[in-house]
C-alpha cells in the first residue's frame, strides 16, 4: 500500500492539544495541515517551507518565524536566546538567502529572574553578532506566574535571496547526493541531559550556531545545489521525510556514514533512542548534484562548523516518498516520520 | 562501544546468513517465535529479517510487558496519578499507552504530576528528596525488571522511606509461553528465548518447552549477530530433529540465572492467582504483587484503584498478534484506524510492540519474501 | 524489559548502598550493584538495565562467542575466495 495512496487528508481528532503536537513529527504536521492551513492557507504559506519566499517588487526576500520554548533555559553550549537567534537565521539561510534582520517578541513569566533575562538577551546579542544580523524590532509581555514556562521568545527574520540558487524539493533528482554538515543529535541530547531527570553524565554541548556561512559556501554550486534544510525538531529523519514527501522520491541513507559522536551514540543506546530523531540546531542538510558532491563536501569541511561533514545518502526514484536506511549489519529498514516525542524506554 | 559493536559486524552477518541458508531443510518452511519485544525491535532496526533465507519466518510473541498491560490497569495507573499530592513516576514506555480515556501523557496535560524516570531508584530518590509528596512508581516488566523493583522496595523499607509506593504490574514469562504453545491454531517450530529475562531466571525454566512440547529453544542476546546466531542454532536443531534448550547468550546467561535477583523477587513479591493480559485474557500465576510484609509500600493497598476490567476495542486484534496468529499487516485495522498516533491496541503504541515495530521500520519497505511491502 | 547495555564499572560510589559508576562510550551513570555476586570491583563489565547492574558479563564466554562467529566468517571468506578463483580460472 503506497504511502501517498493511503494518506488521507489529515484531521485533528484530539479535543485538546498535547505535547505530542509539539514534537515536530506526524501530529505536528497534521495539526498544521488540518487546522492552520485550512484556516490560513495561501500561496506563500502552502509550500510550508522553513521560510516564505516573497517577491517584493522584484526584490526576492525570505521571511520566517519561530517560537522558542525550551526547558531548561540554559544548557551546555547555549540557551533559549542563542537558540532563538540561530534558529531563525538558519531558516533564512536554508531558503538560499542572506539573513539581515530579526524581530524578537518576549513573553515573560511573572517571577522570572531579571538576571536570567539579561543573560538570555546578552546571549542573543552575541549570536546575532556572530550571524551578522541585527534585532531590528521587539516586543515584551508579562504573564501571570504559572502561565508562561519562564520565558518564550518568538523571532521572525527576513533575508535577501541569493540569485545564484534556486532551491526546492522539486529540483531534487535521482542520483543526487545527501550531505550533512556534522554530527547528529548533539543539541537534543544536551537539552535532555540538562533536564536532569535521567542522571546521565556526559560531555555534550548543544551545537546551536548560525549555519549561514556553510550555506553560503554552497551557493557557489548554483543549480547543482538542489535543496537545503536544517534538521531541527524531529531530527534528520523528520526533515528527510519532509523531502521525500514533497519530492515524491526516495532517500537511501547509509548507517555507517552517519556522523554521530560516541557519547551521543552511547546515551542513545542507554535510553533506547534513535539519534536520527534527535534535534540539531547547528547543522545543515544539503542535496547536491552527483557531479559536484565532492566539491560540496570540501566546501563544508573548509569551515570549522563543517569539519565533520559527510555524504550520508543518495536520492533514488523508488520507493516513492520513503526514507530507507541501509543498516551497518547489511539489512534495511524504513526511517519513518517521527510520531510523538522520542521518549527513553526500558524495553 | 565494547560488547556492542563486535556483535554488529556486517561481514560476519553475511557468513551467518550463508550458513543459515545452507542449513535450512529443503522440504519445509519453518516458523520461529521470537518472544521478546526487544528482539522484535532489534530485528527490524537492523533489518535482520532481510538476511533470512526464504521459507524461514519469524513470528512475534507476547514478550512485550508494555503491550500486555490491559486497558483497565492503565486506567488504574491514571487514577493513581490523579490522586492529590501524588508524584506518579513511570518509565517512558508507558507514557503514551492509551487507557479508556487517554494516556498518562494526557493525564499530565490535565494537571497530574507524571514524571518519567529511568530507574526505580530515581523514583525512590524523588521520594526521599520530597518528603511532603507521595511518590508512586509504576512497575512494569518481566523478570528482567522485577529484581530492580524488589531491591528498591527493600531499600525503601531499610531506610524507612514511607512516602513511596509501587504499583506492581510485573509479569512472568513462563505462563504466557505455555498459553501460546497450548493454542491449537499455532504452528511454531522453535523459540528464541529472551536473553535478559533469562539472565535472571536462567535457561532451566524453558526445559518444559523442549520436553513437553518437543520444540527447540535458544536463549538469545540482543545484538544482531546474537539473534542470527540463535536462529542458526535453532535451524540446526530442527534440521537434525533435535529439541533442546541451548544458550547462545553465554556471556550473560547461566543455567540457573542470578540467585540474588531471584532472591530479591522472592523476598518482596508473590504470584497473584491470576493476572489479566491484554489480548490473552486471564492467565493464572502469571503476575506478581507485593507481599503482605510490604503492604505499606503497595500502591494498590494504600489507594483505591477502580480495578475495572475493560474489554479491548472490538476491532482490536492485539491478542491474536501477541499469540503470533496474525501478522501486524494482517490485522484489519493496521495502518488505518490503528496507527502509532491513534493506537487502538498497545501492540501499536509500545515501540517494541510487533505492530509499531513493523509500522515504523517495515511498512512500505521494498518487498522481500513473505513480508509484504 | 529488554534494554540492557554493557558498561564498565569505573568508580565505587557507596559501598554500603552498593552503588558504583558505570561507563559506556564516555557516558556515565550511577548504578546499583545489589544484584551482583560479591563486591563490585572497578573494571568489572556489567549489563545495565534500569539503573541496575543485572549481572557481570563473562568476558571469556564473550570471547568464545566472537571466536566462533569469526571462525565462521573466515571460513565463509575462504569459500568466497575459492569461488572467485574458480570463476577467474574458468573465464
Amino acid at each position: 500500500m503506497s504511502e501517498k495512496a493511503s494518506r488521507r487528508r489529515p484531521r485533528v481528532r484530539d479535543e485538546r492539544i498535547t505535547l505530542v503536537h509539539g514534537a515536530g513529527g506526524k501530529a505536528t504536521r497534521d495539526l498544521v495541515e488540518a487546522l492552520f492551513l485550512e484556516e490560513l492557507g495561501n500561496p506563500l504559506l502552502d509550500p510550508l517551507g522553513d521560510s516564505a519566499l516573497i517577491d517584493a517588487g522584484g526584490v526576492k526576500l525570505a521571511f520566517t518565524t519561530d517560537a522558542h520554548v525550551v526547558q531548561p533555559l540554559f544548557y551546555p553550549g547555549g540557551d533559549i536566546g542563542s537558540l532563538a537567534v540561530n534558529g531563525t537565521v538558519n531558516d533564512i539561510a536554508v531558503a538560499g538567502a542572506r539573513p539581515i534582520a530579526l524581530s524578537a517578541a518576549f513573553v515573560l513569566e511573572e517571577g522570572l529572574s531579571t538576571a536570567d533575562l539579561r543573560r538570555v538577551v546578552a546571549s542573543m546579542a552575541e549570536a546575532a553578532q556572530e550571524a551578522g544580523v541585527v534585532v531590528a524590532a521587539g516586543d515584551t509581555k508579562v504573564v501571570e506566574h504559572g502561565r508562561g514556562d519562564g520565558l518564550t521568545i518568538t523571532t521572525s527574520g527576513v533575508g535577501l535571496v541569493d540569485d545564484r540558487v534556486s532551491l526546492g524539493a522539486e529540483k531534487v533528482r535521482p542520483g543526487d547526493k545527501v550531505l550533512v554538515s556534522g554530527t547528529l543529535g548533539d543539541h537534543g541530547m544536551a537539552v535532555m541531559i540538562a533536564r536532569g531527570n535521567l542522571e546521565l553524565e556526559l560531555e555534550i554541548e548543544s551545537d546551536s550556531a548560525s549555519i549561514f556561512p556553510l550555506a553560503e559556501s554552497l551557493f557557489a554550486l548554483g543549480e547543482d545545489l538542489r535543496w537545503l534544510r536544517d534538521p531541527t525538531r524531529g531530527g534528520l529523519a523528520t526533515t528527510l521525510n519532509e523531502l521525500t514527501e514533497a519530492s515524491g522520491l526516495c532517500v537511501v541513507l547509509e548507517e555507517k556514514a552517519l556522523p554521530i559522536r560516541e557519547q551521543v551514540a552511547a546515551a542513545c543506546e542507554i535510553l533506547g533512542l534513535d539519534p536520527l530523531y534527535v534535534a540539531n540546531e547547528g547543522k545543515l542538510i544539503a542535496v547536491v548534484a552527483p557531479a559536484r558532491f565532492e566539491e560540496a563536501l570540501a566546501l563544508l569541511r573548509a569551515h570549522p562548523l563543517g569539519a565533520d561533514a559527510q555524504v550520508v545518502g543518495e536520492i533514488e526514484p523508488e520507493p516513492k516518498g520513503l526514507v530507507l536506511l541501509q543498516t551497518a549489519f547489511g539489512g534495511s529498514r524504513v526511517v519513518d516520520m517521527l510520531s510523538g516525542d522520542p521518549l527513553p524506554r526500558i524495553c | 562501544m565494547r560488547y556492542i559493536d563486535e556483535y554488529r559486524s556486517g561481514g560476519l552477518a553475511r557468513a551467518l546468513a550463508s550458513e543459515l541458508a545452507e542449513t535450512m531443510p529443503q522440504d519445509r518452511a519453518l516458523a520461529l517465535m521470537e518472544v521478546c519485544g526487544g528482539h522484535t525491535h532489534a530485528i527490524y532496526k537492523h533489518g535482520i529479517d532481510e538476511l533470512l533465507p526464504p521459507g524461514l519466518e519469524l513470528v512475534h510473541g507476547p514478550g512485550c510487558p508494555v503491550c500486555v498491560i490491559p486497558v483497565g490497569r492503565v486506567d488504574d495507573a491514571i487514577s493513581l496519578a490523579l490522586e492529590p499530592n501524588v508524584v506518579f513516576t513511570t518509565f517512558g514506555d508507558m507514557m503514551r499507552v492509551p487507557g479508556s480515556k487517554g494516556s498518562l501523557l494526557d493525564a499530565r496535560s490535565r494537571g497530574a504530576d507524571v514524571r518519567m524516570v529511568y530507574s526505580p531508584l530515581d523514583a525512590l530518590e524523588l521520594a526521599s528528596a520530597n518528603p511532603e509528596r507521595e511518590v508512586i512508581f509504576f512497575a512494569i516488566g518481566f523478570e528482567t525488571t522485577a529484581p530492580s523493583t524488589a531491591v528498591t522496595l527493600l531499600r525503601a523499607q531499610a531506610l524507612g522511606i514511607e512516602n513511596f509506593s509501587v504499583f506492581c504490574n510485573h509479569v512472568t514469562i513462563g505462563p504466557p509461553l505455555k498459553a501460546i504453545l497450548d493454542a491449537p491454531e499455532l504452528r511454531l517450530d522453535g523459540l528464541i528465548a529472551p536473553g535478559h529475562v533469562s539472565a535472571v531466571i536462567g535457561s532451566r525454566p524453558y526445559d518444559f518447552i523442549a520436553s513437553d512440547y518437543g520444540r527447540p529453544v535458544v536463549v538469545a542476546g540482543f545484538e544482531p549477530l546474537d539473534i542470527l546466531q540463535s536462529v542458526l542454532m535453532l535451524v540446526r536443531q530442527l534440521a537434525a530433529g533435535r529439541a533442546e534448550v541451548e544458550n547462545q547468550y553465554t556471556r550473560l546467561v547461566r543455567r540457573d540465572g542470578n540467585p540474588r535477583a531471584l532472591e530479591a523477587i522472592e523476598q518482596t513479591m508473590e504470584l497473584r492467582d491470576s493476572f489479566e493480559w491484554r489480548g490473552l485474557g486471564s492467565i493464572p500465576s502469571s503476575g506478581l504483587r507485593l507481599r503482605e510484609e510490604l503492604a505499606d509500600w503497595d500502591a494498590e493497598r494504600r489507594y483505591e484503584v477502580p480495578g475495572v476490567s475493560v474489554p479491548d476495542h472490538k476491532a482490536c486484534q492485539c491478542g491474536q498478534v501477541l499469540r503470533g496468529l496474525v501478522k501486524p499487516w494482517e490485522c484489519k485495522v493496521f495502518g488505518t484506524a490503528c496507527t502509532p498516533e491513534s493506537p487502538i491496541g498497545t501492540c501499536m503504541v509500545s515501540s517494541e510492540g510487533a505492530c509499531a515495530a513493523y509500522y515504523h521500520y517495515g511498512r512500505n519497505r521494498p518487498k522481500r519474501g513473505t513480508v509484504p511491502a | 524489559m529488554c534494554l540492557g547495555i554493557p558498561a564498565q564499572l569505573v568508580e565505587i560510589v557507596d559501598a554500603e548502598a552498593k552503588t558504583a559508576k558505570a561507563e559506556i562510550g564516555g557516558v556515565r551513570r550511577i548504578v546499583s550493584c545489589a544484584l551482583l555476586e560479591g563486591d563490585a570491583r572497578v573494571g568489572d563489565w556489567v549489563l545495565v538495565h534500569v539503573g541496575f547492574a543485572l549481572d557481570r558479563i563473562n568476558e571469556e564466554q564473550a570471547a568464545e562467542t566472537l571466536q566462533l562467529l569469526s571462525d565462521m566468517g573466515e571460513a565463509y571468506e575462504r569459500e568466497l575466495e575459492e569461488i572467485r578463483k574458480t570463476a577467474e580460472g574458468a573465464a
